[in-house]
């Protein structure tokens, strides 16, 4: 078979300059076999299963970067959720098997693992409990761990002692990592309707409707898929601008796909999904906001950024469906605040509001993402805030999460700094109209009508 | 069922500023490794501009892609070319069906 040099120009094009990577290789391991009610004996199980199947990921993916040219910029592990492998109702357990896992996490060479998680959208059990006790010690004193709670789902509605619960854990974990921002809160996600195949930190786990191993690959490629719309150029109709979007997406999975096998191949473990999700950096040009900008909005926040994006995260399911038949995970367009040059610049000119951040996540991937707000909120607005973003969620049978950062010390219009990929934000401002009353009665709102499909 | 030919093939793609020799250096590392040209493109635009595709099937070859990266890197790299090898099977994902 011959390629036409266009062909290659244009591969090479999309990945020297536009910056099309696969963002991560993620390895799912089922702990299963790990379950021990000795921490000590657990820890140690769990630190061993990641120690020797993890220990190639690390090597096999320079070897695929090479072999095709195309950088994979992260490997991490999902793990199940450690609230079904650790029977302990004492949050000393979980901190100690969270130790365990940094360090293995560390010895073989990844950036993070996924899977300090419990699923509480219908109830907490005394497990649940003691693994939220432990969110705050444990991200404030590992490195690599990432930690998401469940609260809500379309079939159980929404777990309001668990979000008001989060809220209370959020303030603490920022508390606790005070003097970098409140970083320990950019590793805790809430979630709606979690998927258990997401290759995506801080959201990733390992579900139990898993194998047991699996390679996920989160493919990217937001700078492609705006210079492809840059090349249409401003007097392109909204039906082309999809049209191109969609083509775009099918190249960009199909290159994922390729890798994706490979690895699984080479690892002898299987393929799980591919994850097609526009994930931004703060990089320049690998910004999703910068895509509705080329659209035509003069920043993102704009009315109708909300019709911008529900056509861009259409456009990329339409264009990654047909190009794989193993697409799942989030698979759409993230709208993080921190890790986005051109979200972040609209933030700070106040283009763009958590309220309408809030209504653009009803139409994309995950939804309240990467967000610093002043450090004096509190529980309860927290609460309030997350409670809403699991109403879209739930109301809307999609995956929603909140991801914020409560920064100690800080008030709108001051800085957060993470580094690296995490970025760096301004902070935004949050209604002081109180949610109290609302948020104390607890219990559970029940699932909506949209629920009850048999 | 006609079986296609078996072999490992990589497509090279090499651009930089435009001068004497470039094709005849690159074809000469890929002769002495036993790397066979199966199609070769090659352009010069804007009056400058050198740039060349070619697809290679490096199956007799006792050099691995990396390695045979790194000798080409070291034959044109000087001359201010870049050279870009990637494993055919990627563009065969990309734009083909």
């Amino acid at each position: 078979m011959k390629f036409s040099s266009e062909e290659i120009y244009e591969t090479i094009g999309m990945i020297a300059d536009e910056k099309l990577d696969i963002r991560t290789v993620t390895l799912g391991l089922s702990l299963w076999d790990c379950s021990d009610p000795d921490p000590k004996k657990c820890a140690d199980k769990i630190g061993r299963k990641i120690r020797s199947k993890a220990e190639r990921l690390r090597d096999t993916a320079l070897e695929i970067e090479t072999q095709y040219g195309l950088p994979i910029v992260n490997t991490r592990i999902s793990l199940s959720p450690l609230a079904l492998i650790v029977p302990s109702k004492v949050p000393e357990a979980f901190v100690e098997v969270a130790h365990a896992i940094d360090l293995a996490a560390r010895d073989v060479g990844v950036n993070f693992v996924g899977g300090f998680s419990a699923l509480v959208h219908k109830g907490e059990t005394h497990v649940d409990r003691a693994l939220i006790k432990a969110i705050p010690e444990v991200l404030s004193t590992t490195e690599r761990l990432c930690s998401s709670i469940s609260v809500a789902s379309l079939r159980t509605g929404i777990n309001m002692d668990a979000c008001y619960e989060m809220g209370k854990i959020l303030l603490e974990t920022a508390n606790l990592t005070a003097e970098a921002d409140g970083l320990g809160c950019a590793k805790l996600v809430i979630f709606a309707n979690a998927v258990e195949d997401n290759p995506f930190m801080a959201g990733a786990f390992f579900g139990p409707g898993e194998p047991e191993n699996a390679i996920l690959v989160g493919v990217s490629g937001p700078g492609t898929v705006r210079r492809a719309l840059e090349k249409l150029g401003p007097g392109a109709n909204l039906g082309e601008v999809a049209e191109a979007i969609k083509k775009t997406a099918f190249k960009i999975t199909r290159a994922g796909e390729l890798v994706g096998r490979q690895m699984a191949k080479k690892l002898g473990v299987s393929f799980g999904i591919l994850d097609l999700s526009l994930a931004p950096t703060p990089a320049e040009g690998d910004s999703v906001a910068q895509i509705l900008e080329v659209m035509g909005l003069a920043r993102a926040g704009a009315p109708g950024s909300t019709a911008a994006l529900m056509m861009l995260n259409d456009a990329v399911k339409k264009g990654g469906s047909f190009a794989s038949s193993s697409v799942g995970g989030l698979s759409g367009a993230f709208i993080p605040v921190s890790e986005d040059a051109a979200m972040i610049r609209a933030a700070e000119e106040g283009a763009i509001t958590i309220e309408k951040l809030e209504a653009m996540s009803a139409v994309c991937s995950v939804g309240l993402d990467m967000i610093a707000v002043p450090g004096d909120t509190s529980a309860e607005t927290l609460a309030g805030i997350i409670a809403d973003e699991m109403a879209i969620g739930v109301a809307n049978n999609k995956t929603t999460a909140v991801r914020i950062i409560p920064a100690p010390g800080k008030k709108a219009g001051d800085r957060v700094h993470f580094g690296g990929l995490l970025g760096e934000a301004p902070v935004m401002p949050v209604s002081r109209v109180s949610a109290e009353g609302f948020i104390r009665r607890g219990g559970r709102i029940p699932a909506p009508l949209q629920g009850l499909r048999n | 069922m006609v079986q296609a030919k078996k072999g490992k093939k990589i497509v090279i793609a090499v651009i930089g500023r435009d001068q004497v020799g470039i094709v005849a250096k690159v074809a000469t590392v890929l002769a002495e490794n036993t790397v066979n040209i199966e199609d070769i493109n090659q352009k010069v635009f804007a009056g400058d501009v050198f740039a060349m595709t070619m697809m290679a099937d490096i199956s007799g070859s006792a050099l691995g892609l990396a390695e045979i990266n790194a000798k080409l890197d070291e034959a044109v790299g000087p001359m201010g070319l870049k050279v870009t090898i990637q494993d055919a099977e990627l563009f065969q994902y990309m734009h083909r069906v």
